[in-house]
């Protein structure tokens, strides 16, 4: 997917310049939380969330140390049930990979269930390049496959749509005749009907995972709409596209991270539809896929093995931290200009693509902690963020006046004296320029605080200046 | 000695010498406080640091002002400059370290170093930091947790009570100002998104401040619907920024720190407002 990143300003500019959708979207950042906070409650509160929080985090752990051990196992076990299993170093290699499966069993028609790994790849494109029929079929990514756009959200891609926008873009695509869509039920039947059809004709099903089991094979997914279960058993092709960071030892320590991640996703306890594939159709199986490929993307995530960021691994790509993270409801997704959007989106997007591609994600973070207090996986989401910001400052790609600004205010701080008579000379002048009024509206250098706001004054004298007797 | 077994430290004379644990308050002597004005309440707003010393005494604390005080070193280490961060850090640590406390009128300030001078050490200043770290307190939970002081309930009105992010999720500050208010006589009205930031977030408001003013306008708009008209807030860079943002939009709210509310101060106008306006 082509990077925008470097635009995140002026794309959440323009996001915030639409007077509805930051309506809608304010309105989406005051309804989420309290489905989270409603299954946490249920589940038995803060502390026994915690408990399993950190239960599973211990878990996932254990996996990321011996990731090469499990990685190995859960290969070897989905060979055994038929599987065949192929590596991808980079997302065009997974393309070639998806590509050459479907040359090889003369694939036309490709249905596809939500990935978000594919967004990273951009396979969709890979695949109309080639000539072949594609066709999203979770709601969500149907909806923006028609309107032509890419994920707001990484769990609810078209977050960004209000119903209006869905009616609107419903009547333009499709041939409704008469009939009309007032409500959401009549958009879905809609989707429904085309969307029937499309499973009936594929030869190929392309779906992502949730987790893969070591000890058995398996892959395990979750969705809500069962589409990804038609993905998997009407076409004679099943692709399952994912990432080597979502091994799991065993079944139950990916139950035990399905309990957090569908409650701090929807607030549901547990989805629809919870599915474990473990490979082709057998000898007195009435249906279910012919040849099953799975393919196991890395692009970059066994770099942050052993490193700073390696807790990032553990991210059950839940979207909790986007649902109450108040610069992406304001800023919106598609702001973020790559594939994942958010908090967890401005560590990711930096580590998977480059710091260089994606400078101003680590400074859209107001640091206010939220994120770090709903994530399922206990992943330190500001301090990684901070952290990045130190990379930046270190590699030079933060701007020259804000590290040359930084180490003057940080020698200034450490020469107290020297501090107090500085800023005496600088409010001395804030007040000239200020005259009678209580704030400032003009000011050199601070073009940022004053596009949107006014300074208040400060005082003529400082604290410390005026009780010069009371000090030790 | 280490920290955790030691029983005999509430036995100790020198409250000085006690690292690692909180010293009672005896009621013969107060604690001995050491007020850490913070750099925005030294400049921008002297009024916070003044009640901040007029609660203290109240409450019956004995406090020094240490001369060699200046800022905290948020701006950089929130902008990546680790390195200007910890030699800022190691200075407020040696100048701070020989107080039995040391009480800074900000959630945000008192938060960098409680939570973060120990992460940014490695060793022996690691332990150093977090040994300090465990006698710093913000204004109002010291008020509250540590004096147990009750302000006189000779104050009136209504106001809303903003948790500034680091106050709340780092320190835990939500009921102790609050409850100060309400001794106080205030009437402290609910903000319906009190979790949610508002947009100052240090340097960010800077860097992105359309974002930061979409946010800061969320904020104003729970404000206006609290039916209060006056926002209270125990960090000034919360209450410049939303101040500055309503003063651009000429919105009739106002903005006080905490400290100033329960001390009654009307001498001094509402941040952001000449005394005529």
């Amino acid at each position: 997917m082509e990077q925008r990143s470097n635009a995140f300003i002026e794309l959440a500019s323009e996001a915030i310049a639409e007077p509805e959708k930051a309506i809608y979207r304010s309105a989406l950042g005051a309804a989420m939380p309290p489905l989270r906070n409603t299954a946490v409650a249920q589940f038995g509160g803060d502390e026994a969330f915690d408990a399993l929080r950190r239960n599973v985090r211990e878990r996932r752990r254990h996996s990321t140390a011996h990731l090469g051990y499990y990685l190995e196992q859960f290969v070897a076990r989905a060979r055994e049930n038929g599987n065949t299993v192929h590596f991808a170093r980079s997302g065009s290699e997974l393309n070639d990979h998806v590509l050459a499966i479907c040359h090889a069993a003369k694939v036309q028609r490709v249905i596809k269930g939500k990935s978000m790994v594919t967004e990273e790849t951009g396979l969709n494109q890979a695949l109309a390049d080639a000539g072949l029929n594609v066709r999203e079929t979770d709601l969500g990514e149907y909806i923006i496959q028609e309107a032509g756009e890419t994920p707001s959200h990484i769990v609810g891609p078209a977050l960004h749509k209000t119903p209006d926008d869905i009616r609107q873009l419903f009547f333009e695509r499709h041939d409704l005749g008469d009939r009309d869509l007032d409500r959401p039920e009549d958009m879905v039947a809609e989707a429904r009907a085309v969307l029937r059809q499309e499973f009936l004709a594929a030869d190929a099903g392309i779906i992502g995972s949730n987790g893969l089991i070591a000890s058995t094979g398996h892959t395990m997914l979750v969705t809500n709409e069962g589409n990804g279960d038609l993905c998997v058993n009407l076409p004679r092709v099943l692709i399952i596209c994912t990432t080597i960071d979502r091994v799991f030892p065993r079944p139950e320590d990916a139950m035990a991270m399905l309990r957090l991640l569908v409650r701090s996703t929807t607030g549901q306890p547990v989805t629809s539809y919870t599915s474990f594939y473990q490979g082709p159709r057998r000898g007195d199986d009435e249906d279910g896929p012919l040849e099953t490929h799975l393919v196991l993307l890395d692009n970059g995530r066994s770099e942050l093995l052993q490193g700073p960021y390696e807790e990032m691994l553990q991210c059950l790509r839940c979207g909790a931290c986007l649902n109450h993270c108040p610069v992406y409801m304001n800023a919106g997704g598609h702001a973020y200009g790559w594939v994942y959007p958010g908090p967890m989106g401005s560590v990711l997007t930096p580590l998977l693509t480059s710091l260089e591609t994606s400078a101003p994600l680590p400074d859209a973070c107001t640091g206010c902690g939220r994120c770090a207090e709903v994530c399922p996986a206990l992943i330190p989401l500001p301090d990684l963020i901070r952290d990045l910001r130190a990379e930046k400052h270190a590699r030079g790609v933060t701007a020259r006046r804000w590290r040359l600004g930084m180490a003057l205010h940080a020698w200034l701080a450490r020469h107290p004296r020297l501090y107090q008579h500085t800023t005496a000379i600088g409010i001395w002048l804030l007040r000239r320029m200020a005259g009678r009024r209580g704030v400032l509206k003009r000011l050199p250098l601070a073009g940022g605080w004053l596009k949107s706001r006014d300074l208040p004054v400060p005082p003529e004298s400082s604290f410390l200046a005026s009780h010069r007797e009371r000090l030790s | 000695m280490t920290d955790s077994t030691d029983n005999n430290l509430a036995a100790r004379p020198a409250p000085s010498a006690v690292f690692g644990s909180t010293p009672e308050p005896t009621p013969e002597k107060g604690p001995e406080v050491a007020l850490f004005v913070t750099c925005l309440a030294d400049l921008m707003r002297p009024s916070v640091a003044r009640a901040s010393l007029e609660l203290l005494e109240a409450a019956g604390c004995t406090v020094t002002i240490p001369a060699h005080q200046s800022c905290c070193g948020q701006p950089g280490y929130n902008s990546g400059d680790y390195a200007g961060a910890m030699a800022i850090a190691r200075q407020v640590i040696e100048t701070f370290e020989p107080y039995p406390y040391t009480v800074l009128p900000s959630g945000s300030c008192a938060g960098m170093l409680v939570e973060h001078y120990p992460r940014l050490f490695d060793g022996e200043w690691r332990e150093r930091a977090t040994r300090f770290a465990a006698r710093v307190h913000e204004l109002t939970s010291f008020l509250s947790d540590v004096c147990d002081y009750q302000p006189p309930a000779t104050g009136s009105g209504a106001v809303a009570y903003h948790d500034s992010c680091a106050g709340l999720r780092e320190l835990s500050v939500r009921d102790q100002p609050r409850s100060l208010l309400r001794h106080a006589g205030v009437e402290v009205r609910e903000l319906k998104q009190s979790e949610v930031c508002c947009g100052f977030g240090g340097t960010f408001c800077a860097k992105m401040p359309d974002l930061s003013a979409a946010m800061a306008d969320e904020k104003l708009k729970d404000l206006a619907d609290s039916g209060a008209d006056t926002l209270v807030g125990g960090d000034l860079g919360c209450l410049l920024a939303l101040a500055g943002r309503a003063r651009r939009r000429d919105l009739p709210l106002h903005f006080r720190h905490v400290a100033e509310v329960l001390v009654q101060d009307a001498d001094t106008p509402p941040i952001g407002e000449s005394p005529t306006s």
